[in-house]
């Protein structure tokens, strides 16, 4: 053991957990019986499956317990099916899945307004605690916002000009 | 709570009820939940399969309200501490006492156990951001709050408590060793003030937020050094340490790390690789040969650039889990009990669930100072 460099005492339970013997220390495998024998133990009860659960093709089939909100539905349910059909080692599997999640919030904006909601972006965004905390940031990302838009809008209205003069050449 | 895509989440008032779907299962009321650094990755659009209309949240006490026939450890009424992993207590992975990595618990993947409110990744369950939830096995994980225990200290025993002991107990620490921990939020405080448990001779906290730096320098007792100021952190640990590294190094930040631009424009910005793991980076380089870099930091299931090739040469042993809060939460019971941890000491705010957007944006935005943000639901307040 090392030589200690200075007096702990201040500190409330220093090296009440040090076991120096123990090495190299928790956590080392704690093995059972029924270590390598597969999944041989006495299963919970199943769950029974009222929805759509995807399951990774790395098990035969669902676990005991598992969350049922927010089945697979839509584009964004199938992106999920078929990602499903690669393993956890595939990037196709991950990135399916994140493309799905990218097409899942459009989905929710446009199931937002069918329900007559139309999402307060604002509020959602914490827009209230950035006004409150940080106003220079709020102020900042505002001016930015308009000034983008507004290179956007001359853009587009220089493209149109062109346009048209064109048109009127022909 | 209801995510709406990433940055967006927002209250829902139309949310239906939780029903007890197994006869493990048990309806707890939530009294307190805490939104967790790790929530932000989800928050942020990082973590696949995180589905519109979840709701988050895996640090939560609360009530009992219902129970499933065949639940036999707790009744109606007992306060619960809800472990943020969803286990079995069966497989053979429990059976070792490995919570976090229960197999009959998440199907939608093998490499992480169930975890609430973590995406479909992690089983898909809702998590306790809200004013009831549904916790499956629930003779397994749930503990009853000890009667003098304060409930925000209890609430902190969820996740963040033990996984910052994980990372401690992980990194094998011995009496006198050098640890850095890499990230001054709630795990990485947490990480700090355990090592001393373990030992610890010296404590280094590495971060490049100065209120964050401050805060761990007096709660954890230890050095606390920003990033930004030290231009090579790896170089510095080198020289402070007799130019031998540090005995222990723990990764305490995961995908989100900053200070590396390859990594934050790869990883946060072009999700070529699975988050910015700057922080692995640097503990790899900065631990001595055969010494131990644990990881608690959360990445995403693809892959990272780490410097690999110095793992070997160094001959570096690597430890990494989800915490196994079952296993802990007795040893840390007492702790708390004997005032050797103090977890409550890291909340900085308290905000009604009903505000759970600008909870959020606070903690992500890292404004007003913010370190721990608990939520409150409504029926708590009462």
């Amino acid at each position: 053991m090392k030589k200690l460099a200075s007096d702990f005492s201040h500190i409330n339970g220093w090296g009440v957990d040090a076991d120096p013997l123990d090495v190299p220390n928790y956590p080392m495998k704690h093995r059972t019986e029924n270590d390598n024998k597969g999944m041989v133990w006495e299963r919970p009860p199943q769950q029974p499956e009222l929805v759509e659960i995807l399951h990774s093709n790395e098990r035969p089939s669902v676990s005991a317990v598992f969350g049922t909100p927010n089945p697979p539905s839509g584009l964004s349910g199938q992106l999920r099916r078929f990602a499903f059909k690669y393993s956890e080692s595939e990037w196709t599997h991950w990135l399916s899945l994140l493309l799905a999640d990218r097409i899942n919030m459009i989905e929710g904006i446009r199931d937002d307004i069918k329900r007559g909601h139309f999402p307060d972006f604002f509020t959602e965004l914490g827009g209230h605690s950035e006004w409150k905390y940080n106003k220079i940031g709020f102020a900042k990302k505002v001016l930015t916002g308009i000034a983008v838009t507004g290179l956007l809008v001359l853009l587009i209205k220089g493209r149109d000009d062109d346009d048209s003069e064109n048109d009127s050449d022909d | 709570m209801n995510f709406r895509g990433p940055f967006r989440v927002r209250l829902d008032r139309d949310k239906p009820m939780p029903q007890i779907e197994h006869s493990g299962d048990a309806i707890v009321r939530v009294t307190r939940s805490c939104i967790c650094g790790s929530d932000l990755h989800l928050y942020h659009g990082l973590v696949p399969d995180t589905r519109i209309g979840t709701t988050f949240g895996h640090e939560f006490i609360g009530v009992v309200e219902e129970i499933g026939d065949a639940v036999q450890n707790l009744k109606v009424g007992d306060n619960v501490i809800v472990p943020f992993n969803v286990a079995c207590g069966k497989c053979v992975f429990c059976e070792q006492g490995l919570f976090g990595n229960c197999h009959e618990s998440n199907p939608q993947a093998t490499a992480v156990g169930g975890i609430f409110g973590y995406s479909h990744t992690a089983g898909g369950f809702d998590g306790g951001q809200a004013e009831y939830v549904r916790v499956p096995y629930a003779d397994v994980g749930p503990t009853v709050i000890p009667a003098d225990m304060d409930h925000d200290d209890a609430v902190l025993l969820t996740d963040v408590v033990p996984t910052g002991y994980q990372a401690a107990e992980m990194g094998g620490i011995k009496p006198g060793d050098t640890v850095v921990v890499f990230g001054a939020g709630p795990v990485g405080i947490m990480a700090a003030k355990s090592a001393w448990l373990f030992g610890a001779g010296r404590v280094i906290v590495i971060d490049h937020l100065e209120y964050r730096l401050e805060f761990v320098k007096n709660y954890a007792q230890c050095e606390a050094y920003n990033f930004r100021s030290l231009e090579d952190p790896v170089l510095f640990i080198k020289k402070t340490t007799d130019w031998m590294g540090a005995d222990v190094c723990i990764d305490a930040v995961g995908c989100e790390a900053a200070g590396d631009a390859l990594q934050t424009i790869t990883g946060r910005k072009l999700l070529l690789q699975a988050g910015s793991a700057t922080a692995l980076h640097w503990a790899i380089n900065s631990v001595k040969k055969g010494g131990i870099v644990s990881i608690v930091g959360v990445y995403g299931p693809t892959g990272n650039l780490i410097p690999i090739g110095n793992v070997v040469n160094k001959g570096i042993t690597i430890r990494a889990n989800q915490a196994s809060v079952k296993r802990l939460l007795p040893r840390l019971i007492e702790h708390v009990q004997a005032g050797r941890l103090n977890p409550k000491g890291i909340i900085t705010h308290r905000i009604p669930l009903e505000e759970v957007s600008d909870a959020y944006h606070i903690f992500s935005a890292k404004l007003d100072n913010c370190i721990k943000p608990v939520l409150i639901p409504p029926s708590a307040r009462k």
